[in-house]
């Protein structure tokens, strides 16, 4: 147990040195940080002290290793475009995203699992090929019609919604949230539907299925022949063992959710990491992008490594695996 | 008797028609909508110039007095009428989707071509040199499996955009697309072949072939390749799928096609502009057929991946 825990945090440090690298070679290669920091009128003894400065003058991995110190620290220099220090402008921007997310990720794994369970109950019926072909469709559309979709439904046609932007948000501390305002929770529906269908389909199509396979199993049979309610036989016996892979599954998807809010929040012109991100790609903001990059791969290599561990935890058939195999 | 043995065995066309392969395509409906609906727009995108009944990108012959014409109606000011309307510089909406669907359709099949040879070399590698070479390349698919696609291929378009000089980027933006979303989805690919290339090794005409002196080179050309290349073909579809919708969310959120060279998805960012004022043409259609023909691939690869599994027959 202790070496599997310690090889798999080894191996989540090994992957975020190597995102560090590659985020330090865009610093380092791409676009000339001299050129950027320095305006037109410059002498070269003025670009030699800020090389010095910088120290740009020492070798590689030097560099390197001054790169993730102050990476560590949250130092991630001052963006080309807004003169401001990164890091502040994406604490700002941080909590609008973590929100967006929080809520698609909730709607989708409620909907996803009561349609699921919906769909395996009742395999032949009409309303369940219904809700299987739309997911079809629904994984075929991309994201950003997703979005233009309801903007045209419910703000422009009906006009029940706002089309962009978070409404009204409260400041609490160094964090603003649109929970506590009627319009910020307006805003939000649209955004949220838009992030987490796609989940939703996912989570759906996976719950259906492992529902579909655990009750073909004999304890349910068995259960059934024990005379056994129905529902009872449905929701205790069976979807207790289908929420393994799909707290796994949920828990994986939650990284993707952060990264496709890059496209809901364009769409909405929402105000988070996202759309920060995309602008920062447009006009060639090194920094910010460096550490979005930086920050989204923590984020990722957490989720993964909590969820690799909660996997071991739930399953007691893994651990036995693990032990009596030997490594 | 020689005259009855080629009389009893059918011709090529014939046992190509009569194939478990065909046999299951004519028989889903679905596939073959489907296939109908991919082939028409793939002519349709590469007999653009020829179809379309105004060049879009002409200044000369466009005319600014035609813009926002509905569709099916005529123009107030000139009296012309357009397919499918025109949008706000007055270009027929119908051309401009002919030209965009080329721009979708060519950066996608490169995309796909490209991860396609990528991820079947390294994963020929992998699975048949092993050892190091392995190690390494399937720990550098691990780190990148680990980040959405779309976010690797827009990470990759912000850097290229970085080295290539200002003066090009426009012309060089569909080649930095291509191979953005190329490199960003290699890894399905190279998994796939992998794991094929590790089954097949050790068969007999593989250790046949290396008795006889293949080189480790013509081996993997020659004998394993041809025996994985079912899984690749699925995946392969797929991808296109994803590709084009890759492309279109690029293009969309304003880091793909630049305007002068409009895709699918830049003609819906331009679109989405006119939706609160009431032109919804401008959006709706260059949508429906986007949508149209990523549901189309993906339909077509859904059928191809139970077609060709062997398990399934």
């Amino acid at each position: 147990m202790l070496a599997y825990i310690i090889r798999r945090v080894g191996q989540s440090v090994l992957v975020l040195l190597v995102v560090g690298l590659v985020a330090f070679a865009m610093f380092r290669f791409v676009g000339d940080p001299i050129d950027a920091m320095l305006g037109q009128e410059r002498t070269q003894a003025d670009i030699e002290r800020l090389r010095v400065v910088l120290g740009l003058d020492r070798p590689f991995v030097v560099q390197y290793w001054r790169f993730l110190e102050q990476a560590a620290q949250g130092n991630f220099g001052l963006s080309y475009r807004q003169g401001r220090p990164v890091s502040d402008i994406l604490m700002e921007r941080l909590p609008a995203t973590l929100e967006l997310a929080f809520v698609s990720g909730l709607m989708a794994l409620i909907g996803g699992i009561v349609l699921g369970i919906f769909t395996a109950i009742r395999r032949r019926g009409i309303s369940s090929n219904v809700i299987m072909t739309a997911s079809l469709i629904g994984v075929s559309l991309p994201t950003f019609l997703i979005g233009i979709m309801l903007i045209y439904l419910f703000s422009v046609e009906l006009g029940w919604l706002p089309s962009f932007g978070r409404g009204q948000v409260t400041r609490i501390g160094g964090w603003t949230t649109g929970f506590l305002t009627e319009s910020g929770l307006k805003a939000l529906i649209l955004p949220s539907i838009t992030l987490g269908l796609y989940q939703m389909t996912l989570i759906m199509r996976l719950v259906r299925t492992e529902m579909l396979e655990v009750l073909r199993m004999d304890y349910i049979r068995f259960a059934r022949a024990r005379g056994i309610r129905e529902k009872f036989i449905n929701f205790r016996h069976a979807l207790k063992n289908t929420l393994v892979p799909v707290i796994t599954i949920t828990g994986l998807q939650l990284g993707s959710i952060i990264a496709f809010a890059i496209i809901t929040e364009t769409v909405f012109q929402w105000p988070g990491v996202g759309l920060l991100f995309i602008n920062a790609v447009q006009f060639v903001d090194i920094p910010v992008m460096a550490a979005y990059l930086m920050l989204i791969s923590v984020m990722f290599v957490g989720i993964n490594l909590i969820v690799d561990m909660l996997y071991f935890a739930i399953d007691p058939r893994l651990r036995a695996a693990r032990t009596a195999g030997g490594h | 008797m020689a005259e009855l043995g080629t009389e009893a065995r059918p011709s090529r066309l014939r046992q190509a028609w009569n194939s478990d392969f065909t046999w299951s395509f004519r028989h889903s409906p679905v596939a073959v909508v489907s296939f109908v609906i991919v082939l028409l727009m793939m002519l349709g995108a590469l007999f653009a110039p020829f179809i379309a009944p105004h060049n879009p990108f002409n200044p000369a012959t466009l005319n600014l007095m035609n813009g926002f014409t509905p569709p099916g109606q005529a123009n107030q000011f000139t009296g012309e009428s357009f397919l499918l309307g025109t949008d706000d510089q007055g270009r027929d909406v119908f051309s401009t989707i002919l030209y965009g669907m080329r721009i979708s359709l060519f950066v996608g099949l490169s995309a796909v071509l490209l991860a396609m040879v990528l991820g079947v070399t390294l994963g020929l590698m992998a699975g048949y040199v092993g050892g190091w070479t392995e190690t390494i390349i399937m720990r550098i698919a691990d780190v990148q499996l680990t980040f959405p696609a779309i976010l690797v291929a827009m990470l990759i378009f912000g850097i290229a955009k970085g080295i290539t000089p200002p003066e090009y980027r426009n012309e060089m933006a569909i080649w930095v697309l291509i191979l953005a979303i190329g490199l960003s989805d290699w890894v399905q690919f190279a998994r796939v072949v992998r794991g094929a290339t590790l089954v097949e090794k050790n068969k007999e005409y593989v250790q046949a072939a290396r008795l006889i002196g293949r080189t480790p080179f013509s081996i993997m050309l020659r004998h394993i390749l041809p025996n994985v290349l079912n899984p690749v073909l699925v995946i392969a579809t797929i991808s296109l799928a994803l590709a084009i919708i890759a492309e279109a969310t690029l293009s969309f959120l304003g880091v793909g096609a630049p305007p002068t060279k409009p895709s699918l998805g830049t003609l819906i960012r331009i679109g989405q502009e006119y939706m609160f004022s009431g032109e919804w043409w401008i959006l709706f259609f260059p949508a429906i057929t986007l949508l149209a023909l990523a549901l189309s691939i993906n339909l077509l690869g859904d059928w191809l991946r139970d077609a060709l599994n062997p398990r399934l027959r």
